[in-house]
């Protein structure tokens, strides 16, 4: 039942050319693979749904299914089910009714449909508002809804558009393990579109990270927080976000020292064998870099990079501490409780394994810790 | 509403009766004049109390006006159902031409779209006598003078835009994506058109449908200038009742009630749609 899809060289362009949402969109995603569509607003991640869909025609490239070339096709004729942001549950049917719609049209006996419907439902936890209309229902109930009516039938590909946007966060959590394990169950290569990380780490397999229409990165959620392919990526994955520092290289054959930027002369030195030789081949003297840095990485010391207290906070299970280094902010992590005043000065210690290194021009990575991007 | 003073309640009283005193007034006064005597009517100063007759309607159903002045034969009842059947058909031919249209201007934006929208609905802005000079000769050299095909052709002018433009309000209500939805298990345009599109629209259809045969029943001077009496609707047939001998005004009447009683039925009994068509259609968007 499920089936590959590959996306070759997908431009869109709406309009009379005047916006490219998607650029030169490649990518393929396994039979039974679930892969997230993850990016922020109009970064192209809900066009390239719909062009798969067949809601918005291919502008250039192909959209192939199982070897199918489907981007031409009606949307009818590709097998392929939707579940949709905006719900869009037929108005006068019940709950029960739109997510059966489907399946009675396809003629299967009706003891069968009953099944899967109350299953379905069952799974969603909206069984005992199965006989309401959707106008008398909540907007979380109405989305369940909308998924279960896309995942009940049984399709290539499944393609889901902020499938849990509207509901509590407990139920979220609940629902992300459920429908993980029907999709696995059934095989079913799927497609998510989001712009919450933590769904699209909890749920897919892959993740590709979308902006301003460009993939910029297509790997597992372990990959892209370790190996994130550029200074967009490293940023835009993680939670609280990677600390960024404009810094220049220089290498004087004993130490590799990074000069922060707009500091009266604040170093990151670090010893020459801490980084592989690839690496310092790559790293020329005065080279603009920018070092990214995970907040939990950054390990408050004796000594180091001294920083001004910002704010100091203690959640109960971690420490957040805002520094400010060279008039930007440094946020360090940490899984012991400190205390230090806002004001006060503090030393910061990264390290060299921890260091992200991008080049300042493209933002593209050179290296993550001591190897080679 | 408990928390409007007793002064806001009289004045509030007050001013919804002078507003049904204007409009229904005139209402009034015709049913009454409709079973009274020219000489009724016309005695100054005029009064309510009167001896009511039946002989204007009488006279309008039996076709045979006798008056002093002699006898009229008067085509009445043959205009009331040309009347009926030119609005049912325009709204019949409006709605299959109009709705298709309605949906393609609401979903799908083409070069010159909103143009073309906009010319449709400039037809209502425009005086009707602009249109029906030129309209006059052509139909002549056409032969469609005085025809009910030519009629239904020019009451489109009156039916097709309105119906355009509200029903294109309800299409563009209608989220796109539940017919995305419904398209993409396995259903194709029309069909997805006919079941998901129109049915969810009926409400605005209906009441566009309904306005539009009101509009189409009222309509006098197309007909006046296209049409001769055995084609011509109530509101010209009841020109006929200005003679050279006079001018009766309860046979006036009285085809006036007839007249105005089938879309004043279909009016009151429509109504919420009509008002919900109008507010939530049209004006939306």
């Amino acid at each position: 039942m499920s089936s590959e899809l590959v996306l070759q060289n997908v431009d869109k362009i709406y309009g009379a050319g005047t916006v490219h949402a998607v650029k030169d969109l490649s990518f393929t995603v396994k039979p039974g693979e679930i892969t997230a569509l993850l990016g922020s607003s109009g970064c192209g991640k809900t066009s390239t749904l719909r062009m798969i869909a067949g809601f918005e025609t291919v502008t250039n490239g192909a959209i192939a299914l199982d070897g199918r070339a489907i981007h031409e096709l009606a949307p009818a004729q590709r097998g392929v089910a939707m579940a949709f942001e905006t719900y869009s549950l037929y108005p006068p049917l019940t709950l029960a009714e739109n997510i059966s719609f489907a399946l009675k049209a396809q003629k299967l006996p009706s003891a069968d449909v009953d099944k899967r419907v109350k299953a379905m439902a069952e799974m969603l936890e909206i069984g005992d508002v199965l006989h309401k209309y959707p106008s008398s229902v909540s907007g979380g109930q109405q989305q369940r809804a909308s998924l279960g009516r896309a995942l009940v039938r049984k399709a290539g590909l499944y393609l889901l558009d902020e499938p849990m946007g509207q509901l509590e966060p407990q139920l979220r959590a609940v629902l992300r393990g459920r429908i993980k394990h029907y999709l696995r169950e059934h095989h079913c290569t799927t497609i998510l579109v989001t712009h919450d990380q933590t769904e699209a780490n909890a749920l897919a397999d892959r993740i590709a990270v979308m902006e301003g229409g460009v993939l910029q990165q297509y790997a597992t959620p372990a990959e892209l927080k370790v190996r994130p392919a550029n200074l967009f990526v490293g940023t835009f994955i993680g939670e609280p976000p990677m600390n960024v520092l404009p810094v220049r290289v220089k290498d004087n054959g004993q130490t590799i020292d990074f000069v922060l930027e707009g500091s009266d002369g604040q170093v990151l030195s670090y010893a020459a064998q801490d980084f592989p030789d690839a690496v310092r081949r790559r790293l020329k003297n005065d080279d603009g870099l920018v070092l990214g840095v995970r907040p939990h990485a950054v390990h408050i010391g004796k000594k180091g990079l001294m920083a001004r207290v910002v704010t100091c906070q203690w959640l109960g299970d971690q420490t957040h501490i805002a520094a400010e280094i060279a008039g930007r902010t440094v946020v360090s992590v940490s899984h012991e409780q400190i205390k230090a005043a806002p004001g006060s000065s503090l030393f910061l210690r990264i390290a060299p394994q921890d260091l992200h290194i991008f080049a300042a021009d493209s933002g593209a990575a050179i290296a993550h810790g001591a190897e080679l991007a | 509403m408990d928390h409007t003073s007793t002064l806001e309640q009289v004045i509030r009283g007050v001013l919804i009766t002078c507003v049904l005193v204007f409009f229904l007034f005139p209402i009034f006064w015709i049913v009454l004049m409709s079973f009274q005597t020219n000489e009724t009517i016309l005695r100054i100063p005029p009064s309510i109390v009167f001896e009511p007759t039946l002989s204007n309607y009488s006279a309008l159903i039996t076709g045979r006006l006798e008056s002093a002045a002699g006898n009229l034969d008067i085509a009445f009842m043959k205009n009331l159902w040309n009347s009926f059947f030119l609005s049912a058909s325009s709204v019949l031919i409006a709605l299959v031409l109009g709705i298709p249209a309605a949906y393609a201007f609401a979903r799908f934006r083409f070069r010159l779209g909103e143009d073309i929208a906009f010319t449709l609905l400039s037809f209502r802005f425009a005086p009707p006598l602009l249109v029906l000079l030129p309209l006059s000769l052509y139909f002549k050299q056409l032969g469609l003078t005085n025809t009910y095909i030519g009629l239904i052709w020019v009451y489109q002018l009156i039916c097709l835009p309105l119906i355009l433009w509200i029903v294109r309000g309800y299409f563009e209500d209608i989220s796109p994506d539940i017919e995305h939805a419904y398209r993409i298990s396995g259903n194709s345009w029309l069909k997805t058109f006919w079941k998901i599109a129109v049915p969810l629209a009926k409400p605005g259809i209906a009441a566009a449908g309904l306005l539009a045969f009101i509009f189409a029943w009222n309509n006098f001077v197309f007909a006046l200038i296209l049409a001769s009496a055995d084609k011509q609707p109530v509101t010209v047939g009841a020109l006929a009742f200005v003679t050279a001998s006079g001018i009766q005004y309860g046979q006036i009447a009285a085809a006036i009630v007839l007249s105005i009683a089938p879309t004043l039925a279909l009016a009151l009994y429509a109504q919420r749609y009509l008002v919900e068509g109008l507010s939530l259609g049209a004006v939306k968007g």
